[in-house]
């Protein structure tokens, strides 16, 4: 008798025990109603809150903000499917996510610039999901400095539920809620162990009639 | 009802795992110890209840929880069969190991199949339950602990003792002398300045560990969740340890309990929002990662590992199963709430327990997953003072006290219980047989209403003679407790005195003072 055919006899021997249970799905689907706007104010504050930087900017901004963002970078990283134009002002330069590139050789680089999948706004959580604009996992993980831009309003969701409907699993996902963390040492927050110590999110305006540059909430 | 002794038993101590009260005993002496659980358990706790206060639906969530597990383990071998048909056609390799010796030999096989003679290892409360590390080095292969906390431990050769800080034993000197002290000795050894601020300590570590995640081809993992209808495994984490071991070596070998299965995609919506806020007292941890197979390409692109293998555990957790009252303990998702909230584990910490799940959720777990047959199993069940406060933070509502009066049962008397998938029957625990008889004698004085008012106003006569504690046996009981004033007269005495004569009268028993 194998492993698996004798656990799954204990199981069957085992499981003879009170009746099937119904599973309640009353719980709520998302944590308030919000405007486009309040949600991205959100996720806002709950990046801020997990000391990611957060910055916003509307698609004629974003090069210069991006720019600005990479000085003192000697090296940016960007994923294949990364617009063009979105580093098209930055001096740093520009490695390629290659299947071939070492773990020592993305060491060696100094940012990465992503987009992203979804971002949560309860939860201040942006999804990666190995997309064209986004690149292997690896890739915002080694570098020390990571900038995500998210598009707002249409990346945006309130709420897990609604990020796991959104989501393929059959995709490798990367949940990131601010930058790398411990508080194994007395419960003192220190960021970046292993990942990114820097992590910076551009909130990407893609609505022109919402209007560019909102300024941050408090 | 059910017969319920709540006294301690007395069992020898063995020198490996001392009976819990011997090995607390020792632990509450410990200032520094002490101090250092005080301030961990109570910051963690007060952060909880304000993260998880934010969700309105909180109970809700925690009622979706509990079904959603009870389901699973209602219908396991289902669930069980459903996640292997999908890992393997998400191109990985499942595998089961009914105990702790299988699964280990299942993993250093794989390990030795690559060639390599090292792995990186993330948290893993399944490989320490069945001692993976130990099993390697005897195989020649190194694995070294790559959370923050591990590594603390691992360097100071110590026992991990909480679930989710498993040094938080260790202040920031004692984890500076650690670090300069071993680091050397396995790699990159620590700054030769190295001050014991929180932020340097963990620089250390970050540039000592990326030494071995670079070059690392092995890495073994847990997994928080695996979802049945996908094959999709998910493991929640803060410092990117995590993600690099999943991410950067080229086999990835997961050892995981049989009971983290859950049916659907779906159902990680509500253990995302209870397993941080529990947890960490997050709104999320900083990194979640989730992966299906080696990559949708196989790891032909170089994202992720190109072999992937799953090794599904036992390991007593069938045996658990069988107990239709201990089984909600295989609800758990390891979040240690109730290790925050618990006034025995704040004053006697992890050690005391024996094991690699300390706490409540550990006094319950572990006896049922080892049987009760050691001295510090058959203890673990009394490790605790049935205040509640587990119960009432666990995110998926296990009953543990309704649990540990369960085991306590079942040590003190005996009882059918199913050990390696075969129902035997367990003797009463020896320590109890001199309660048993007191138990006896007093059930025949009770019977018989003379004997015993007789035996009262004895006692009443010779109470300055009472000692403090009992000899013999009877001193487990008193060596704990104060052994109640014998009253000068008996209640009994009293009522009939007092009102069985006002009734004689026939004034109102409600009109007189209180008795004296």
């Amino acid at each position: 008798m194998s492993s698996k055919d004798r656990i799954l006899a204990r199981i069957r021997r085992a499981a003879s025990g009170p009746a099937d249970t119904e599973i309640p799905r009353d719980y709520l689907r998302v944590h308030g109603a919000r405007t486009p706007a309040e949600r991205a104010d959100l996720l806002a504050a709950h990046l801020t809150e997990y000391r990611a930087k957060v910055h916003r900017t509307d698609e004629d901004g974003l090069p210069l903000l991006l720019a600005r963002l990479l000085t003192g970078s000697r090296t940016v990283l960007a994923p294949p499917g990364l617009p063009p134009y979105w580093l098209s002002a930055a001096d740093a330069t520009r490695v390629h996510d290659r299947a071939a590139s070492t773990p020592a050789e993305l060491d060696a680089v100094d940012s990465v610039v992503t987009g992203c999948a979804l971002a949560i706004a309860e939860t201040g959580t942006i999804v990666l999901d190995g997309s064209p604009d986004q690149g292997r996992r690896r890739i915002t993980l080694i570098p020390d400095h990571h900038i995500c831009v998210v598009r707002v309003p249409e990346q945006v969701v309130d709420s897990v539920p609604e990020a796991l409907e959104r989501l393929d699993p059959t995709r490798p996902l990367t949940w990131i809620s601010g930058p790398s963390a411990t508080s194994d040492i007395e419960l003192d927050r220190v960021e970046g162990v292993h990942g990114p110590r820097t992590l910076e999110i551009v909130l990407l305006d893609t609505d022109a009639q919402w209007g560019p540059c909102l300024p941050m909430s408090p | 009802m059910t017969a319920v002794h709540l006294g301690m038993p007395a069992f020898p101590a063995s020198p490996a795992f001392p009976a819990f009260p011997d090995a607390a005993r020792e632990a509450v002496r410990d200032d520094v110890l002490r101090a250092n659980l005080r301030h961990a358990t109570h910051t963690i706790r007060d952060k909880r209840a304000r993260a998880v206060g934010e969700l309105a639906d909180w109970d809700r969530l925690r009622a979706a929880g509990k079904a959603v597990k009870d389901h699973t383990l209602a219908h396991l071998d289902r669930y069980l069969l459903m996640l292997e048909a999908s890992v393997t056609a998400a191109g990985g390799t499942v595998h089961w190991a009914a105990d702790a010796d299988e699964a280990n030999r299942i993993v250093t096989d794989l390990v030795l199949a690559t060639g390599e003679r090292e792995v990186v290892k993330v948290k893993s409360m399944a490989t320490q339950e069945i001692g993976l590390n130990e099993a390697l080095e005897a195989a020649g292969i190194a694995a070294y602990e790559t959370d923050l906390a591990e590594l603390i431990v691992q360097l100071g050769h110590d026992r991990p003792s909480h679930i989710l800080v498993p040094a938080i034993h260790r202040n920031r000197a004692e984890i500076r002398e650690i670090f300069t002290r071993e680091m050397g000795s396995w790699g990159r050894p620590a700054p030769a300045d190295l001050d014991d601020s929180p932020a340097a300590l963990a620089e250390a570590a970050r540039l000592h560990l990326r030494e071995k995640f670079l070059r690392a081809k092995v890495a073994v993992s847990g997994a928080n969740f695996m979802v049945a209808e996908t094959g999709t495994m998910v493991v929640l984490e803060s410092e990117g340890n995590g993600r690099m071991c999943l991410t950067l070596p080229e086999t990835l070998i997961s050892v995981v309990g049989i009971e983290k299965v859950v049916p659907t995609f779906r159902d990680l919506e509500v253990f995302l929002q209870t397993l941080p806020r529990s947890s960490t007292a997050e709104r999320m941890n900083p990194y979640t990662t989730m992966w299906t197979g080696p990559g949708p390409s196989k790891g032909a692109d170089g994202d992720g590992p190109s072999a992937f293998h799953l090794v599904l555990l036992d390991n007593g957790r069938t045996d658990t199963l069988a107990d239709a009252t201990g089984r909600q303990a295989l609800r758990c998702i390891r979040c240690s709430a109730c290790l925050n909230v618990c006034p025995v584990y704040e004053r006697a910490g992890g050690h005391a327990y024996g094991s690699v799940y300390p706490g409540p959720i550990g006094a319950i777990l572990s006896p049922q997953l080892r049987g009760t047959g050691s001295p510090i199993d058959a203890t673990l069940p009394y490790a605790s003072t049935l205040c509640g406060a587990c119960y009432e933070v666990c995110p998926v509502a296990i009953d543990i006290p309704e649990v540990l009066l369960h085991l306590r049962e079942r040590v003190a008397q005996g009882g059918p219980v199913t050990r390696r998938g075969i129902r035997v029957r367990l003797r009463p625990a020896h320590g109890h047989t001199a309660e048993r008889a007191a138990m006896r004698a007093a059930r025949r004085l009770l019977d018989h209403p003379g004997a015993l008012r007789a035996g009262e106003r004895l006692l009443a006569r010779a109470r300055r003679l009472a000692p403090r504690g009992l000899p013999g046996p009877g001193r487990a009981w008193t060596d704990t407790r104060a052994l109640p004033a014998i009253p000068a007269e008996s209640f009994r005495d009293w009522w009939a005195r007092e009102r069985g004569s006002t009734r004689e009268r026939g004034t109102s028993p409600r009109g007189r003072g209180t008795p004296r």
